[in-house]
């Protein structure tokens, strides 16, 4: 829709430009937000792609993605045989509700940034242990794993002005085996609970990310994939009954049930 | 300024600087892109950017700078050709109301075969609300759903829409795709608040905010009150409205005015408004709103004291206490439904101006355009001669457009400021703001012996109706009427009540009151059957109304409802055997998955109890073609089709013979209002009459003119045979000419009797017994809609009400929050039947021709809608033991219900 409050659109090719920022100031990135309700308190737009940034960089520590990484470019993505984790990548894209036509304008950094519990590249990028590199308005450069980026519903640890670059998955994330399982209320509709677990080849480092059901995606780690007992006692000793998220894409008691019940199966499959 | 490509032209241009790129192409006349939701969740305005879809909505317009757009009116390159994505979507009719065509279109051509092969996926990102998608997906199929108009076979042929093509290419107008010079724009601001007093507005800020033309509140509008709600009998809903009222009763009434020289700018003078409201105590529960000391919504200043209950109907025939005596198995059970909203994809919207002929025009988007001329002529004090209200293309209904919800501002504004003025509603207004289904709670008690034979029936309904009381009275009249008439029992006895409460207002929905207890009566019914140990089916052969029997609910009052034809009967039959015979599709594996499987039923009187009538003008032209004026409304319902099919069939002729004006107050005879079932058996009873008076006139003026008896002349395709001599219709027309006869008739209609009709709903559907998923496995739909005059149309409007049934049963929800504003009021958060959600549905019609109906047809569009909800409850029942009585059975209420057995 349009934005009638917006009186300036700043297109800056470079780094430097970027530093003018008042509290009107929007980063624009896909837009698919953005543009999808009214911004009152916005009266200017600084466009990132004018920034020019490589969306997807594959090096020997892992992937680099460009926070406006395209949701399309990383569904194409085809990564090295070794990295068995990337076809999560798909999985999780196709768990959102929004359409491929708007997977060409949605970016990765965009879905981290806002921050809402069915987010699915925050589920990925969580699972897949990324880190964020944010750029503060003055200072260098700081980092932080996704897990921890997210504070809550619609709520993350960016401070005004500060800008999301990028996502690091690490290779070591992306060699383990994966299982993914997602449920919506409605066909192929907003998660109500979308939950990964990733496991290295060896059967050791078992890591579980709830997202969806919870505010922000929580994590439970273990040394090994857990017996049924463990997780499950895990699970609820982390994630009480009002840990979960209440909406209108599924009330938190069916979150609560249908974690476990997901968890399981995953827990199951990796076992 | 900078250049743009689109569809093969350049432009130069500049957006504004937040402008998306949907708003930017309209801006430049590309109307052909659509706005259903303006917010990434519709699809309907899909364009290409370099060959890669985008929904236009999201898009910053400055991003298409130098990239080649291309929208649905540039897709075939090839001049007035269709592109072939175009072509099938014409074969198959993959459209009704034709909104979602050009975004669906745009979609569909950029699919690869992997996504072709999973449509439930690729096509999430595009809402449909009137196919129930089963036409778009014949498309995608390349499937071929129309038949050739022959002459004089029109009647019973599948034939195309006739605005197919313009549809299809984006060229049709619907209601705001005409460029307006000097255009203003209305936009309102809606009170937060569910329940407040306006003590002061101070407009000065808004009045300040540059490009505002005026402010209007309650301080400046008529104070008559009115009734939104369009009937033909004004009476019939309670006078509770005003242009703009000093008491907001609901969080979201429009409660001020500001007309600007851009929507931006009103919009802006609308957020700075400064308001100060008197909150009031509010009240959403009807229940708790019939209690003494509840908060009074309507100080009807009347003799008695005033309550919230608008209304109250009840009566009793027989006698339901004996009828209980006499039972041997009696059922009790309270069930509830939900409010949901129409969400036709073209939002609510009016243009008004002032013509050159000193009258007032409004284009709109309605239902009824006659009873909005009339009604906009009694609260502004004009005579109705004086204004001119009409539809073009119209982007769906379903009840939501039988209200004057957007017309009376603009020619208000446009009265006061002498410009043209235009109000387009947001997609959140339509659910803030809007009416909605009524949610009603019904108590059914019943009562049958041994045998299935039922013995009394007693219905205790409440109906919300929100704010204002508009269809209260209607939809609960129908609420107790024909579900409870379907069936044959002595001893009925019913009680309901329309209570207003601080709720966004309901209004007319498809069903019209009759799905909430047809839901409700046939869970009873079901769980009676299995109480007694009787099938199904069974219970329902046993006790539905038959012919000769007295069709009647709980009053002993003549009716002008019989059978014109019945054939219930063989609903159940092809829905009994349909399903026992399956379609091949098992269940999931899995113990966790249950089967079950449900049937429902429902009867329709053709028509509403209320006044309705209809005119139809027909001439012959110069060329020896013909020219149908019908005020019938087409907002994807095929009106003008099955018009132009009767006109046709009774002429002789191709339906492509008769051109077709609608729903224009100017230029077609007055119609009250295509709802309620009406288009066929009022406006195309006023159709077939006509075209038999066109035919008479034609062949007494070939008998006169060539002096052989008038048995002896035959109407033809395009000509009259007298004898043996062949006259052209294009000669007759000069001959007649030439002694001034003018080959015009016009002819009325008014509805009575009504006919009844039957729709059965089969079910078969897996439910998981841990995450509550259900998937429908097989859908078996039988209609008893007499002949259809468009057996494709027929079948869509069926596949339609049957998708919009299961929306209610599966999917749908608006949720309000304690203090009564909607938390969910997007489509992504407030779903409606998406591609994936909508199972494909079988559609059967019992081969029946009606009495009473016009060609032997009946009503067919409304009723599929009601069977639904119950048979999917029912089907779950079957599978898992456990009633379900509220809607909707979202897998989380499911799992409510099953953890708290």
């Amino acid at each position: 829709m349009n934005l009638s409050t917006i009186v300036e659109v700043r297109r800056p090719a470079s780094f430097a430009d970027l530093r003018d920022w008042h509290a009107g100031c929007s980063w624009l990135a896909g837009g698919t937000w953005l543009f999808s309700e009214p911004q009152v308190a916005v009266d200017t737009l600084i466009d990132l792609d004018a920034l020019g940034w490589t969306p997807l960089t594959v090096t020997e520590a892992g992937l680099e993605i460009a926070a406006t990484c395209r949701v399309a470019e990383l569904h194409a993505f085809a990564g090295p045989p070794e990295w068995r984790a990337v076809p999560l990548f798909r999985h999780c894209i196709d768990a959102f509700l929004m359409s491929f036509k708007i997977w060409n304008a949605a970016t990765i950094g965009g879905n981290l940034c806002m921050s809402l519990p069915a987010g699915a590249m925050i589920s990925l990028t969580a699972a897949l242990e990324g880190v964020c590199t944010l750029w503060p308005r003055a200072g260098a450069p700081r980092t932080v794993p996704v897990v921890d980026f997210v504070t809550g519903n619609h709520a993350n640890i960016l401070q005004p002005g500060e800008l999301l670059r990028s996502i690091h998955l690490p290779a070591s994330a992306l060699a383990k085996r994966t299982a993914m399982r997602q449920v919506s209320l409605t066909k192929l509709g907003r998660s109500a609970a979308l939950i990964v677990a990733t496991v290295g080849a060896d059967g050791s480092d078992f890591l579980l990310t709830v997202s969806a059901a919870t505010p922000r995606p929580v994590q439970l780690r273990f040394p090994a994939c857990p017996s049924a007992e463990a997780l499950r006692g895990a699970l609820d000793a982390r994630l009480p009954r009002d840990a979960y998220f209440d909406d209108v894409h599924g009330s938190a008691p069916y979150k609560q049930h249908v974690t476990r019940y997901l968890a399981e199966q995953i827990r199951s499959e990796l076992a | 300024m900078t250049r743009y490509a689109i569809d093969g032209r350049g432009y130069e241009a500049e957006p504004a600087p937040g402008q998306c790129l949907r708003t930017f192409l309209r801006d430049l006349g590309v109307f052909g892109v659509k706005k259903g939701c303006d917010a990434g969740d519709c699809g309907a305005c899909t364009v290409h950017i370099d060959g890669t879809p985008f929904h236009s909505c999201l898009v910053p317009a400055f991003r298409a700078a130098g990239r080649t757009v291309t929208t649905i009116e540039g897709l075939s390159a090839c001049g007035d050709d269709l592109h072939p994505m175009q072509q099938a979507f014409r074969d198959a009719q993959a459209f009704q109301c034709g909104f979602c065509a050009a975004g669906m279109i745009m979609t569909a051509v950029t699919l690869t075969e992997a996504q072709k092969a999973d449509l439930p996926h690729a096509l999430k990102g595009n809402l449909c609300r009137c196919t129930g998608y089963r036409a778009i997906d014949d498309a995608l199929h390349g499937r071929c759903n129309i038949a050739a108009d022959l002459p004089g076979q029109a009647l019973g042929a599948s034939l195309p829409n006739p605005f197919t093509d313009a549809i299809l290419t984006g060229r049709a107008r619907y209601t705001m795709d005409v460029a307006v010079p000097d255009l203003l724009h209305l936009n309102v601001l809606r009170s937060p608040h569910a329940h407040a007093r306006l003590v002061a507005v101070d407009r000065a800020a808004a009045l300040a905010v540059p490009g505002v033309v005026a402010v209007y509140t309650w301080e400046d509008v008529p104070r008559r009150r009115f009734t939104s709600a369009l009937h033909e009998d004004h009476l019939v809903d309670p006078d509770d409205i005003l242009l703009l009222d000093n008491i907001a009763r609901f969080a979201g009434q429009r409660i001020a005015a500001v007309v600007a020289e851009s929507e931006g700018a009103a919009e802006a003078g609308c957020r700075a408004l400064q308001v100060t409201y008197d909150i009031l105590p509010a009240v959403f529960d009807p229940v708790a709103a019939m209690a003494p000391d509840a908060p009074l919504l309507h100080d009807k200043d009347h003799v008695e004291a005033s309550s919230n209950i608008y209304c109250t109907l009840q009566g009793e025939i027989g006698d339901v206490a004996q009828g209980f005596a006499q039972a041997d198995a009696v059922y009790e059970q309270t069930y509830a439904t939900t409010r949901v909203q129409h969400a036709h994809l073209e939002t609510h919207g009016s243009i008004a101006w002032k013509g050159e002929d000193g009258r007032w025009h409004v284009r709109t988007s309605s239902q009824a355009p006659f009873v909005v001329r009339t009604k906009l002529a009694y609260v502004m004090g004009l005579s109705p001669r004086d204004i001119h209200v009409f539809t073009e293309r119209v982007g769906g209904g379903f009840g939501g457009k039988q209200e004057m919800i957007s017309e009376d501002l603009v020619l208000f504004a446009t009265m006061k400021l002498g410009r043209p003025v235009k109000w387009e509603w947001t997609r959140e207004e339509e659910f803030i703001g809007a009416t909605t289904r009524h949610p009603m709670t019904t108590r059914v008690k019943i009562g049958a012996r041994r045998d299935g034979t039922l013995t009394a029936l007693d219905v205790e309904v409440v109906s919300n109706t929100g704010a204002y009381g508009g269809h209260g009275g209607e939809t609960l009249a129908a609420a107790m009427a024909s579900p409870l008439a379907a069936y044959r029992c002595p001893n009925k006895k019913g009680i309901g009540h329309a209570v207003y409460t601080n709720m966004v207002p309901a209004g007319g929905f498809r069903g019209y009151g009759a799905s909430q207890t047809t839901f409700a009566i046939e869970c009873a019914i079901d769980s009676l059957a299995r109480q007694l140990g009787i099938d199904p089916f069974a219970i329902r052969r046993r006790n539905v109304v038959q012919p000769g029997d007295t069709v009647e609910s709980i009053w002993k009052e003549p009716s002008d409802a019989s059978f014109g034809s019945h054939g219930i009967g063989e609903c159940l039959d092809i829905v009994e055997r349909e399903l026992a015979t399956g379609n091949g599709l098992a269940k999931p594996e899995g113990a966790d998955w249950a089967e079950g499987r449900g049937v429902a039923l429902a009867m329709l009187e053709c028509g509403p109890p209320t006044e309705h009538r209809s005119g139809a003008d027909m001439r012959l032209l110069p060329d020896g073609t013909y020219h149908l004026a019908c005020g019938s409304t087409e907002m994807g319902n095929g009106i003008t089709t099955a018009h132009k099919q009767i006109a046709a069939s009774v002429l002789g002729t191709r339906a492509d013979a008769v051109a077709i004006i609608n729903a224009d107050t100017d230029r077609t005879p007055y119609d009250t209002g295509t709802f309620a079932s009406t288009g066929t058996v009022v406006g195309g009873k006023a159709v077939h009459l006509a075209a038999q008076a066109m035919e008479e006139d034609i062949l007494d003026f070939a008998s006169r003119h060539t002096g052989v008896p008038r048995d002896q002349c035959r109407l033809e395709e395009s000509g009259v045979l007298c004898g043996n001599r062949r006259i052209a219709l294009a000669d007759l027309h000069a001959e007649g000419t030439k002694v001034d006869h003018r080959f015009m008739v016009t002819r009325r209609a008014y509805l009575s009797p009504r006919t009844i009709a039957f729709n059965v709903q089969g079910v078969r559907l897996a439910v998981h017994r841990v995450t509550g998923e259900i998937r429908v496995l097989h859908s078996v739909h039988a209609a008893d809609i007499g002949r259809p005059i468009n057996p494709m149309q027929c079948r869509g409007q069926l596949d339609g009400a049957v998708a919009m049934g299961y929306g209610w049963a599966l999917v749908e929800t608006m949720v309000h929050d304690g203090a009564g504003r909607m938390v969910n009021p997007q489509l992504r958060n407030c779903r409606i039947p998406t591609f994936a959600d909508t199972p494909r549905t079988e559609i059967h019609f019992a081969d029946t021709t009606d009495r009473i109906g016009p060609l032997g047809a009946k009503s067919q569009g409304e009723c599929g809608i009601n069977p639904v909800a119950p048979a999917v409850a029912n089907a779950l029942e079957d599978a898992i033991g456990v009633r379900f009585t509220h809607l909707p059975f979202t897998p989380d209420r499911l799992f409510a219900t099953l953890s708290a057995a």
